[in-house]
């Protein structure tokens, strides 16, 4: 390397005055920038970085595939420009330390000057933002990295701690470099801090506060650390995401999502109602005594319990007026605290589904944040991020790759197919199949819906002849086992006819299938569960006969609960150990079953829906089915563990959990608090046991206590005409549903307005990577010609 | 004093305050709580007791190969260990202090930001060796190529011809996927 070339570039005049503004257009400006810049790496030539050249030469091309036409393009790059094409921002990012500072140090600054960036409408005469990351870089000044290290500790105080700790955390330096440039920090902040303390003690308030401030997050910082060490089956799921991927793990992530959905119902329930209905039982039945039937029906010994709605006593707590006679004064000298039972079950029944819909929507919004993206860029997204690194078995890790090595064959296939589309008649062929298959589908859920509705009549006359024949107990209450066994095997068998419907009917794409296969597999349920709720509320068949008609349905929904769950255990069974084990030893394939997660997940929140629906009626089905997800979890485990291999179809992990998530809260937990509403505003209570015995409504209740409350203290008024006018009148939930459509109309708009930015920054970088290609031939045919002249 | 076990069995105790070094605390500077990386360092221990010491003050400058970090059973069977343990060390060459052992699975645990996990998992992956390693070489080589000129048609934003760190950190962000495989548990 000699002398830096010279080069002059021929630059034509341009047509517009002296006295405009300069502008992009204005080439002028822009070439002399570029010169300059070009002078300045001609330098770093004569510095002697050519070793730096060579290694990041390599590590450039070894990012990149060498494409036959970019050969074209460069025939004989001069090493000129491929240092400069090594030195690009673009190209050193991770690559050089002294490169990551400064480009972190800029980013920094940027975040400082936020406040002070120009306004949108300025942004098109601004110079091209890229050139300003050329100013640390090729500065000869400031080459050093120990005055680059300064600089960046300079600019990270100038922020905030908590946000200067963050982007140290995120930065790509090695953790050596970080802990140095953390020792700066404190270091430099410490100081200030010294002179915080001087007059900390003149002020003995502020100095207090300091305290109880640094105290409160030390305790902080200790729970948030703790509640991460807590964290329960955090080994078993490693172990299962190690062995089967991120697919058969999403099945137990939701699964301990609803266990904390039902601990939180529970807890409310307990803690405001259950406890004190047991501390203050009301007076005592007798009871039939304990046989091991109940655990499966529900009845018996547990009829009168405080399982059942029936249990429940409709009286105040400690009310101070009861012992006084009526017509005289209530004495109000120093009573207990009065506890209205009913009213405090209405509302922890309400409190707790409000609590469950906020975590829901919660949930949901944060899945949809996470899983929202557009289907093109398929390939590439496949090639590099398919890979999970949380599997570490051999075997797993071989199907692992059999599985993408298919899955990519499939994609290109697909690509080739979609550039030949089919022909006309197959896709009527197509068509016509996919027709049947719907047809098919619905009508044999029509058909179950039908059975179970003949079933219940039936079972009603078999009930009735049996009351009046006056059969044993047993007898009575097995055949109560009757309708929840044909629903569960219904659900059970339903969902392999539908398989073999979609084995015939072939879809395309894997995804689709099981999309299908979800929706099919959620009508069945809906409509049985839509058919069984009509009869509990109609009472025109089940629960007919009985006075206390709500712990009827308590009982009913206690049985289908661990009916589903016998089925659940019954389908691991026979589904994974004695289909391995014919497999193994008869048909002798290497194959193991695999583990179904759709058809798993949709049992689940099928069951979440059961105790939903029974919480009015039965308080404590959520510990119930907080027990059942308990074992349910390590009987699977082990079950998977023992007998299951990977998935073979490809799965993407967090649209699924989003799915999933949308489903537990639209037609599963919307369902059941429609139902909830249903009953609580128009059905009328049994009079003779619950707490809202007696009452035309159970919302009566909370209409009853607002008028009291007006009675007894005249000041708070406005509360009750508050609750009139609002609770009751229906033009509020009309205002609140135009709201509502008015925020949804207004994010759609948002989102649209921003992939429309993102399609003009897409043109943007496809002009700036033509004008880089441009610049590039430029340089070459300029250094060329030097060349040839000297 | 702290006591910690090691997968053998063995239980060992250390000082607490022997992880942390005069040059500033470790835990401020990853994603892992003050027990993580007590942890980390009784796995990095166990993987050679005779070098690895227990005491952390003076800042020994140990380096462990790259042969016994690939063996870890994390690491055992993924077709990219060596590239992962590569991009993490300091000299390049493979070898691992503490500090780079601890950097390297802050990085990959799930706390860690997407733009952090972008760029080292650029360092990581090389185009046409990902794909051999992804598939065990069981694509074909037009298959190969096909796949990388469609996989750079989809990502090339400026129409380089090659992929640069903007045109795939631009296409992680499309992956919703990607948090929850670019992480490995320890």
């Amino acid at each position: 390397m000699s002398q830096p070339p010279s080069i002059t570039l021929h630059v034509p005049e341009g047509s517009e005055s002296d006295g405009q503004e300069p502008s992009p257009d204005n080439e002028r400006a822009l070439h002399t920038s570029f010169h300059q810049l070009i002078l300045e790496q001609s330098s770093l030539i004569e510095a002697g970085l050519e070793l730096e050249l060579q290694e990041r030469s390599r590590d450039a091309c070894a990012m990149a595939w060498p494409e036959p036409g970019q050969d074209e393009e460069h025939p004989s790059c001069s090493p000129a420009s491929l240092q400069i094409l090594a030195n690009m921002p673009s190209r050193t990012i991770g690559h050089n330390l002294g490169a990551i500072i400064s480009q972190y140090c800029n980013r920094t600054a940027r975040l400082r000057c936020r406040s002070r960036r120009p306004p949108l409408q300025q942004l098109s005469r601004t110079a091209r933002p890229s050139l300003r990351q050329y100013d640390l870089e090729t500065d000869p000044a400031r080459a050093t990295l120990e005055e680059k290290r300064g600089l960046l500790v300079k600019e990270l105080l100038s922020l905030p701690p908590s946000q200067s700790s963050h982007m140290l955390l995120t930065m790509p330096l090695t953790l050596a470099e970080k802990r140095i440039l953390r020792r700066q920090l404190s270091g430099q902040r410490g100081p200030l801090r010294q002179h915080a303390h001087h007059w900390a003690p003149f002020s003995p308030c502020g100095w207090s506060k300091v305290c109880v401030g640094l105290g409160c997050r030390g305790l902080w910082y200790r729970f948030l650390s703790m509640l991460r060490a807590a964290q329960p089956w955090h080994y078993a799921l490693k172990q299962i995401g190690g062995r089967f991927g991120s697919s058969v793990l999403s099945y137990f992530l939701f699964l301990k999502t609803l266990l904390m959905l039902n601990f939180f119902s529970f807890f409310i329930l307990l803690a405001f109602v259950v406890v004190l209905q047991a501390v203050y039982p009301p007076a005592s039945v007798s009871r039939p005594p304990f046989t091991g039937l109940e655990l499966l029906t529900g009845a018996g010994y547990f009829t009168h319990s405080l399982l059942y709605y029936g249990y429940y006593n409709n009286v105040t707590l400690n009310d101070p007026c009861s012992s006084t006679p009526k017509g005289t004064v209530c004495p109000l000298a120093a009573p207990p605290l009065p506890y209205n039972l009913p009213l405090a079950y209405l509302f922890s029944v309400g409190v707790s589904f409000l609590v469950t819909c906020i975590l829901l929507v919660y949930g949901v919004s944060r899945s949809f944040r996470e899983s929202v993206g557009s289907s093109v860029g398929d390939l590439a997204i496949k090639v590099f991020c398919a890979w999970d690194f949380k599997v570490i078995q051999r075997r797993s890790v071989k199907l692992q790759c059999e599985n993408i090595c298919t899955q990519l064959k499939e994609l290109l296939v697909e690509r080739r197919s979609r550039s030949h589309p089919q022909s006309h008649c197959q896709c009527l062929g197509h068509c016509v199949v996919m027709l049947l298959a719907w047809g098919l589908a619905l009508g044999s859920v029509s058909g179950c819906v039908l059975a179970v509705h003949y079933l219940l009549e039936h079972m009603h006359m078999v009930q009735q002849e049996q009351q009046v024949q006056d059969s044993g107990r047993w007898q009575q209450e097995a055949i109560l086992l009757v309708l929840p066994l044909v629903v569960s095997l219904l659900n059970a068998l339903m969902p392999h006819f539908f398989n073999l419907l979609a084995m015939w009917e072939k879809q395309d794409s894997p995804v689709t299938q099981v999309y299908v296969a979800i929706i099919r597999n959620l009508i069945l349920k809906t409509m049985v569960l839509m058919l069984l709720c009509y009869q509990w509320l109609s009472r025109s068949v089940i629960c007919s006969t009985e006075e206390c008609w709500e712990t009827c349905v308590g009982q009913d929904l206690y049985r289908f609960m661990v009916m589903d769950f016998t089925f659940t255990l019954l389908d691991t069974l026979f589904g994974e150990l004695i289909w391995r084990l014919i497999l193994e030893k008869r048909l002798k394939t290497k194959q193991r079953p695999e583990f179904d997660v759709a058809r798993n997940v949709l049992e689940l929140i099928y069951g979440q829906t059961l105790t939903w629906l029974g919480i009015l009626f039965a308080p404590l089905l959520p510990a119930v089915q907080m027990l059942k997800l308990l074992l349910l979890f390590y009987i699977k485990k082990t079950s998977l563990m023992r007998n299951c291999q990977s998935p073979s179809k490809p799965w993407q992990a967090s649209r699924m959990s989003t799915i999933f998530i949308t489903l537990l809260c639209f037609p599963s937990f919307l369902g059941a608090a429609a139902f909830l509403s249903y009953t609580i505003w128009s059905v009328q209570p049994s009079e003779t046991c619950g707490p809202f015995r007696g009452l035309e409504t159970i919302y009566e209740s909370g209409k009853r206590w607002v008028l009291v409350l007006e009675k007894s203290n005249p000041t708070i008024t406005w509360f009750a005409s508050v609750y009139q006018h609002l609770l009751e009148n229906t033009s509020l939930l009309f205002l609140m549903s135009v709201a509502l459509i008015a925020v949804i109309y207004f994010n759609i708009q948002v989102v649209r307005g921003r992939q429309r930015v993102i399609c003009l920054l897409q043109e943007q970088l496809a002009n700036e990577g033509e004008d880089k290609v441009f610049l590039m031939q430029k340089l070459q045919s300029i250094y060329e010609q030097s060349h040839r002249r000297s | 004093m702290m006591k910690f076990i090691q997968s053998s069995g063995q239980v060992g105790t250390f000082r607490t305050a022997q992880v942390l070094s005069p040059k500033g605390p470790l835990q401020d500077c990853t994603f892992f709580t003050r027990k993580e990386i007590l942890r980390l360092h009784g796995r990095y221990h166990e993987m050679a007791p005779n070098v690895v010491p227990m005491d952390y003050t003076k800042d020994p400058d140990v380096k462990l190969p790259m042969q016994l970090i690939i063996n870890m059973p994390e690491l055992k069977e993924n077709p990219f260990k060596e590239r992962i343990v590569e991009s993490f060390s300091e000299d390049g060459e493979g070898s691992l202090s503490f500090n780079d052992f601890v950097d390297m699975f802050s990085v990959l645990s799930e706390m860690a930001p997407r733009e952090l996990k972008a760029i080292y998992a650029f360092k990581i992956y090389d185009l046409e060796k990902t794909l051999n390693k992804l598939t065990r070489e069981e694509l074909t080589a037009e298959e190969i190529t096909l796949v990388c000129e469609k996989v750079i048609e989809e990502a090339d934003m400026d129409g380089d011809g090659k992929l640069g760190f903007a045109d795939f950190e631009n296409m992680i962000s499309k992956a919703p996927d990607f948090l929850s495989t670019f992480h490995i548990r320890i």
